[in-house]
């Protein structure tokens, strides 16, 4: 299985590639399209999905680590 | 499709040329004379119209009326948001994400939301229809132009509009099921008669991008104007929906599109312009005019239908 999740400046993480959303206990979360936007501000409505709503909250994020890698 | 009545002297000659008559080219009567016409035209490469021959698409009557159109409709363009301008390739994504930010068009979808009765909403709804019946079909017209990157980002999107391939997932299959709760006609073209000018131009200006080859700039630029001003207005129309007694087959186009353009407008402005401004770069400033371009022929439109509203008319021409 392989796939690449990628931060896109100021908005979602998007997931392409062969992957499955799963919850804590393993049951599949649908994720109704091949390529996702998984939220990272915190404040989408359709979490664990983006709906766009980070632009209204003015969030700032980096498409890289913020800091060096710890090992 | 069924051919639509004129409305003035170049619909009229549109359709009669349409129909093997032969026509002396008369210059537009009107701003709803032109646009018509230039639908007419345009709808020859889509699905075209009931008892006219296919060939029309590349007749050279045709073609011939139909750039004497597009010159008019490019000179409005240019009257509404200026010519083009250069811009630096690397910028492309951050000006894309500032003309989408600096727009303040009429507040339709707050309307909707918040205050819209069923019957507004259902002729928002006629309105869309025109488009939303063949979503995406305009955009696929870049595909063959691109190469590489972009080639692939345009696709990702694409895919997503197509339904992955299923055909009860296609967005333009979904907008059936709204259609289908305000008891609209879900025939293709049904409303083109009842809608004004403003919301032909809103289709125009997409194919008249998207079946010019030199125009892929723009065409691209469209589609993330478009991806980039989607998903909190159907976030809206959702709601308004909801308020409305809309079920969950009502909202189904609305909610799927919070989702889906969420995806596609990364993926538009940074994967689909970004790398095609750095790969054409002297087409950058045409992505950029493209997206300021979609931004005011839609806000043109969205004045109209609340213009007709606070007036307490309808925004179609008759039903
Ligand atoms: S990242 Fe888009 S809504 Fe949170
Ligand atoms: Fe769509
Ligand atoms: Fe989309």
């Amino acid at each position: 299985m392989t796939s690449t999740i990628t931060p896109y400046e100021d908005g979602p993480l998007i997931i392409r590639g062969d992957f499955e959303l799963r919850g804590p206990d393993g049951e599949l979360i649908e994720p109704g399209r091949a390529t996702v936007a998984l939220c990272r501000c915190g404040r989408s409505a359709v979490k664990p999905f983006c709906d766009g709503t980070h632009k209204v909250a003015k969030f700032k994020a980096g498409t890289g680590r913020d800091t060096p890698a710890p090992r | 499709m069924k051919l639509p009545a004129p409305r003035g002297a170049v619909s009229a000659a549109a359709i009669d040329l349409l129909s093997g008559r032969d026509v002396a080219v008369p210059a537009p009567d009107s701003d709803e004379d032109l646009q018509l016409a230039l639908f007419i035209c345009y709808e020859m490469a889509y699905r075209g119209w009931d008892g006219v021959d296919d060939a029309y698409e590349w007749d050279p009557g045709l073609l011939r009326l139909r750039a004497g159109l597009e010159t008019r409709f490019e000179a409005g363009l240019h009257e509404l948001v200026g010519p083009p301008a250069p811009v630096e390739p690397a910028d492309v994504p951050r000006l894309l994400l500032e003309t989408v930010e600096a727009d303040d068009g009429p507040a339709l979808s707050k309307y909707l939301r918040g205050r819209a009765t069923h019957g507004q909403f259902r002729e928002f709804v006629a309105h869309r229809s025109v488009y939303h019946l063949r979503e995406a079909d305009p955009h696929t017209w870049a595909i063959p132009r691109l190469s590489g990157r972009p080639k692939a980002a345009l696709i990702e999107i694409q895919l997503d509009e197509y339904g992955g391939g299923v055909t009860d997932r296609m967005h333009q299959e979904l907008f059936k099921k709204t259609m289908r709760w305000f008891g609209l006609d879900l025939s293709y073209g049904a409303y083109v008669d009842s809608v004004g000018a403003a919301t032909l131009r809103v289709n125009n200006i997409m194919s008249f991008f998207g079946l010019h080859r030199r125009r892929r700039g723009a065409i691209l630029g469209h589609l993330a104007a478009y991806e980039m001003t989607s998903s909190l207005p159907n976030r809206a129309y959702a709601s308004g929906l909801r308020r409305l007694g809309g079920d969950a087959d009502a909202t189904a186009f609305y909610d799927e599109h919070v989702e889906a353009d969420s995806v596609h407008e990364q993926i538009a402005a940074h994967d689909l312009c970004g790398s095609f401004a750095a790969a054409e770069p002297e087409l950058a400033g045409d992505v950029l005019w493209g997206a300021r371009c979609a931004l005011a022929v839609d806000n043109l439109w969205a004045g109209a239908v609340l213009a007709a509203w606070a007036d307490g008319r309808s925004s179609l021409r008759d039903c």
